[in-house]
């Protein structure tokens, strides 16, 4: 089956523009908020809204910290696949700050349970919300919901939500990928 | 590749370049993990580990125990002065019977070389060889090459000295499979009487000259004498090793550049090192030690992602 686009890149563009005033309305000048992507992918996303956030207001200085979830996962040992680590990278303290956890696909919501814990090894923050560009809501496997949402997908168990960005895959865009049974 | 080409790590002999590569990298994000302020992740939660010490050591225990429980593993130690072996159990009745209380990894360190071999090839479980006799220390070598890389990048075409008793060292024959791996050139140091005989089958070059050879490495081990192991003396006297083989700052600030200097532990200050070189900027002795930590949470976290 061919993969069904489900944004091109001016569809990505306006979310990724919508969930940057979103940002800004709620958090001012993010004095006291700081953006965490979760590797691999939600780093890219990450790197697109602070890129955005940047541009509305050149003075503004926003972190953001990179967040490896692997040694947190609930599925390790339970997955054919070996895990493979990538890197933290957070060199600010998060004690006391509101963080947007950023990634690019909400699914099971096990991700975000791993990254809540893994946020706890470097202190605690006031609150955690979470940004997802797209977000498949009928298949959450806990009570996990995001704040900010690009899109709402409805998908099957055995179908895939692809992410493309031009840095890595040539193109922005999102395709709805069926997996062969 | 995400996994290892392995089931246990019995020796170096039986890793490839991969391997080596994959530990490394994840030793990397390990050594983020234990420099946080809380050094934990629970990704070894559901496995238990028995450490079993049938020989003396002090780092290599504290290093294992320390990573296992920074892995969030459960762990059970274990040494034969005070156990049954005593009583004249063997090690295979010994190693099945804490196995049958459901022990999914075991670290264990013996007397006797290929006492690890013989146990995975007849006990159902995973080995890691914490030191096997006079024959291979995988995790020390795996860490005397992650501290070397630290500091001086790139082993391709480096030159590795090893010296002092080579003969009874299992962190030498470990190094050299090691080191040769990673493409570096291994020489091997020492009075004749403790250099292995067919040593040069194994590709390294042997010399007795201390000072010709310091003047040719990157960067030198110091092993130390294993007087434990020794029957009979193997040379004079201590002076005389000192004399020949010690290292000492004269001779480290007399060579035509500045080399690293490295020590398994534990260290005979003034025997094979004085206290000057041991605790100079040229030495990486500590970080070795810390390093440790990092890769013996990578070996584990990797061998544990291929249970069941």
């Amino acid at each position: 089956m061919t993969p069904k686009k489900i944004l091109n890149a001016n569809e990505l563009s306006t979310i990724l523009h919508r969930l940057c005033f979103q940002l800004i309305e709620d958090h001012n000048d993010f004095s006291e908020t700081v953006l965490v992507g979760i590797q691999p992918r939600g780093v890219q996303l990450a790197n697109r809204l602070l890129k955005l956030l940047a541009d509305n207001d050149k003075n503004n200085k926003i972190d953001l910290g990179l967040l490896d979830i692997t040694f947190f996962r609930d599925d390790f040992r339970r997955n054919e696949k070996s895990l493979k680590a990538s890197a933290t990278k957070l060199d600010f303290s998060i004690e006391n700050k509101t963080i947007i956890l950023i990634d690019d696909v909400l699914f099971t919501g096990r991700s975000i349970r791993a990254a809540l814990d893994a946020l706890q090894s470097y202190g605690r923050p006031k609150s955690v919300q979470l940004l997802a560009l797209i977000d498949r809501r009928f298949s959450r496997e806990l009570p996990i919901q995001p704040d900010y949402c690009g899109i709402q997908v409805d998908s099957r168990l055995n179908e895939k939500v692809k992410v493309n960005w031009n840095e890595n895959d040539g193109e922005d865009s999102v395709y709805l990928i069926k997996n062969k049974e | 590749m995400s996994s290892l080409s392995v089931n246990h790590l019995l020796g170096i002999k039986y890793l490839n370049l991969n391997d080596l590569k994959l530990i490394f990298e994840t030793s990397d994000h390990f050594k983020e993990v234990i420099n946080r302020k809380i050094k934990k992740v629970p990704s070894l939660r559901d496995v238990t580990i028995a450490n079993l010490f049938f020989e003396n050591s002090t780092r290599t225990k504290i290093s294992f125990e320390l990573a296992q429980k920074r892995l969030s593993a459960d762990v059970v130690n274990f040494s034969s002065s005070g156990s049954s072996v005593s009583k004249g159990e063997t090690l295979i009745d010994t190693v099945n019977n804490i196995l049958s209380m459901k022990v999914d990894m075991v670290v264990i360190r013996h007397s006797s070389p290929g006492a690890s071999v013989f146990l995975s090839k007849n006990v159902d479980s995973c080995i890691i060889n914490a030191g096997d006799g006079t024959h291979e220390h995988p995790t020390q070598a795996l860490l005397d090459a992650y501290s070397l890389i630290e500091r001086i990048g790139d082993l391709k075409d480096r030159k590795i000295l090893i010296v002092g008793d080579i003969l009874h060292s299992r962190v030498a024959l470990s190094n050299i499979f090691t080191y040769q791996k990673l493409g570096a050139k291994v020489t091997v140091c020492g009075p004749k009487s403790l250099i292995p005989k067919h040593i040069e089958s194994l590709n390294v070059n042997i010399e007795t000259d201390f000072v010709k050879a310091l003047n040719q490495c990157d960067a030198v081990n110091m092993l130390r004498i294993q007087n434990e192991r020794m029957s009979e003396p193997y040379f004079p006297s201590i002076r005389e090793y000192v004399q020949q083989f010690g290292l000492n700052k004269q001779i480290l600030d007399s060579l035509n550049k500045e080399i690293i200097v490295m020590h398994p532990g534990p260290i005979n200050r003034g025997v094979e090192i004085t206290s000057e070189v041991a605790d100079s900027d040229q030495a990486i002795i500590l970080n070795q030690v810390e390093n440790g930590v990092a890769i013996r949470m990578a070996v584990m976290y990797l061998l544990a992602s291929k249970l069941y």
